[in-house]
């Protein structure tokens, strides 16, 4: 079994600032961390490859210092990292994103599966999995919650979606983007840090990927950021504090008015 | 598979992907074709209702009577349950055909994946889960409005050279239009290559949410509650208000990491992202995790032991008390107008 599992460094806290005149993300000075959505699939890959012996690959695109979430995945227990690194690949958005991680899955050879997080905490689209898909014209299922099986030539998994959960086959090689029930992180060991600090994480350009210039970055990207505000929260709430049970039942009536007003009573 | 970018002057057409399940056409839709209406006016360009797998007659014309001026239906039983490569080749094939200027979809599980495959098939621009769609009154752009970074800025984005201008749009961000019987439109029932409706991707089985989780973001009214319950038995007390409510069961990652209730309801960053008409919650402090969920909730409602919870910051009403004084009275309250108000007539609530 050869996993790939493309992840990304996003910031720390939800607390980032945004460049108003280009609109891009602030980075600097925000401690950053691997998505924690992209854990999920970083474990449930070490499961299927602890299960049934292979190799699992931690990729990722971003600034030089992303290295240290593939290295991270290292010590989670992954077998290898690549970082896709160039100031080329800046400001691409899920489109251009997905477009150069898929030549660099195709340059790095034959796979079996590409597990992803849903989406990152940051940019939120969930958009980069299935493009994955797309460019590299494999079947694709999102929102997996559980890999049920996984044989030599298909993988069975259960999807959450609105209604409830489906269960479906899927032809290898597929991308597969997972859901926190997927499987629970474990924390890097002590030996796998040790791995990891000496792990070779070769850092790959434009060039070492073959990507015309004009489809990468900012320059190839469909979509344009044109302005980013922060919205006021301007909600000025009625804060109520009973101190006996009399008060209580008027702050009860006062909730029973409201959804009145809503009509929702 | 890449197309070359179709200029911006040989798109016209504002597109709606319509989703059905079972055969019913889901309310999605009706929300898509209220803002796509809207976009199409804007634009002074037909707007077209897009709907794969079977349909009743009732149900396509319903879209007409909500705003469509054209419904497109691909009937096959092969799209009878969304399956990501039929879907895609198949709206690929129709997006090339006729060529939309605009082409938008529900930010649900099905438009999540299919629009970012289309997005990489047609060579478009996407943007994720929108709040707000606009006409650039000078260049007749689509604007395209979301939260992001947690729900703390919004970004406006635009797509200045490839066609369709795609997005997804947050459900219940919109209200459906009320049908209009007279309005006439026109179904085309199209057939497809049939190499467009392969899948490696087989659907074995399906299993109903057990519970008022599973659509929490498309319910109405949502009901909540954290670490405050104290321990997974107590849902019970948040589950009665919530069928007083007709209302949808949420809950904080700190409950769901308990094992009180499963994480199909987890409301926040790791969990669903929703936008509720009322979001209720008790026993949540509103960490910032869950405050990006909560973000575009039309009202929020919050009842907390601590004074100082940051939900109170965010919240429209809010009661400090012990939850399991007030739940058992607010929900008695309801319940017994309830019973008063059904009384007199039949009317459902709804």
């Amino acid at each position: 079994m050869d996993i790939i599992v493309p992840i990304k460094q996003v910031p720390e806290t939800s607390k980032v600032r945004m460049d108003p005149n280009t609109g891009v993300m602030i980075r600097e000075g925000v401690e950053s961390i691997i998505n924690p959505l992209d854990l999920y699939a970083i474990e449930a890959a070490l499961q299927l490859a602890e299960g049934c012996g292979g190799r699992t690959t931690a990729l990722s695109m971003g600034p030089a210092k992303a290295e240290a979430a593939v290295r991270e995945a290292i010590a989670m227990g992954c077998t290898e990292g690549v970082l896709l690194s160039h100031r080329s690949f800046a400001g691409s958005d899920t489109w251009a994103t997905s477009f150069a991680l898929s030549l660099a899955i195709r340059k790095r050879g034959a796979f079996d599966l590409i597990l992803c997080g849903e989406r990152a905490t940051d940019g939120d689209t969930g958009q980069v999995g299935p493009g994955i898909a797309a460019w590299l014209g494999l079947p694709v299922v999102t929102y997996v919650s559980r890999i049920l099986e996984c044989g030599p030539r298909a993988v069975v998994v259960r999807r959450m979606i609105e209604e409830g959960y489906e269960t479906l086959e899927a032809e290898l090689p597929c991308v597969l983007t997972v859901v926190k029930e997927a499987a629970y992180p474990r924390l890097p060991t002590l030996r796998g840090k040790q791995r990891a600090r000496a792990a070779t994480v070769p850092v790959w350009g434009p060039e070492d990927i073959g990507a015309p210039a004009e489809s990468l970055g900012l320059k190839g990207s469909p979509t344009r950021v044109v302005k980013v505000e922060s919205p006021s929260l301007a909600r000025h709430g009625d804060v109520r504090t009973p101190k006996d049970p009399a008060e209580l039942e008027r702050a009860v009536d006062g909730i029973v008015d409201y959804l009145e007003r809503l009509g929702l009573t | 598979m890449k197309e070359t970018a179709a200029l911006p002057a040989a798109a016209s057409g504002v597109w709606v992907f319509a989703e059905q399940r079972a055969g019913i056409v889901q309310p999605i839709s009706h929300e898509l074709l209220a803002r796509g209406r809207r976009l199409a006016d804007a634009r002074g360009a037909p707007l077209t209702s897009v709907l794969l797998g079977p349909a009743g007659d009732d149900g396509l014309r319903e879209m007409i009577r909500r705003g469509a001026d054209r419904v497109l239906h691909v009937a096959d039983p092969a799209l009878q349950d969304f399956l990501p490569e039929p879907y895609s080749a198949v709206t690929a094939h129709l997006v090339r055909e006729r060529r939309p200027d605009i082409f938008i979809a529900g930010a649900t599980t099905t438009g999540r994946t299919l629009m970012p495959l289309l997005a990489v098939l047609c060579h478009a621009g996407l943007t994720a889960d929108c709040t707000q769609l606009e006409i650039d009154p000078a260049t007749g752009e689509l604007l395209q409005i979301r939260p992001a970074i947690g729900g703390n800025i919004m970004a406006t984005i635009r797509t200045p050279l490839c066609r369709p201008q795609m997005a997804t749009v947050r459900p219940r961000s919109m209200k459906p239009a009320p049908p209009d019987p007279g309005r006439a439109g026109e179904i085309e029932r199209l057939t497809v290559p049939p190499e467009l409706l392969r899948s490696r991707v087989r659907r074995v089985a399906f299993e109903p949410a057990d519970d008022e989780g599973g659509g929490i973001q498309k319910a109405e009214v949502v009901v909540a509650a954290g670490r405050g319950l104290k321990k997974g038995a107590n849902f019970d007390l948040v589950r009665r208000l919530a069928r007083a409510l007709n209302a949808g069961v949420g809950a904080s990652r700190d409950a769901v990491d308990r094992g009180w209730i499963g994480y199909p309801h987890q409301v926040g960053l790791s969990g669903k992202t929703i936008s509720p008409r009322l979001y209720f919650c008790a026993g949540i402090s509103g960490s910032v995790q869950h405050l990006a969920g909560i973000k575009t909730a039309e009202h929020i409602i919050a009842v907390n032991l601590n004074p100082d919870a940051q939900i109170f910051k965010v919240a429209d009403y809010g009661v400090v008390a012990d939850l399991f004084e007030l739940l058992p009275l607010l929900t008695e309250k309801l319940e017994a107008r309830k019973k008063s108000a059904r009384a007199p007539g039949t009317e459902g609530s709804g």
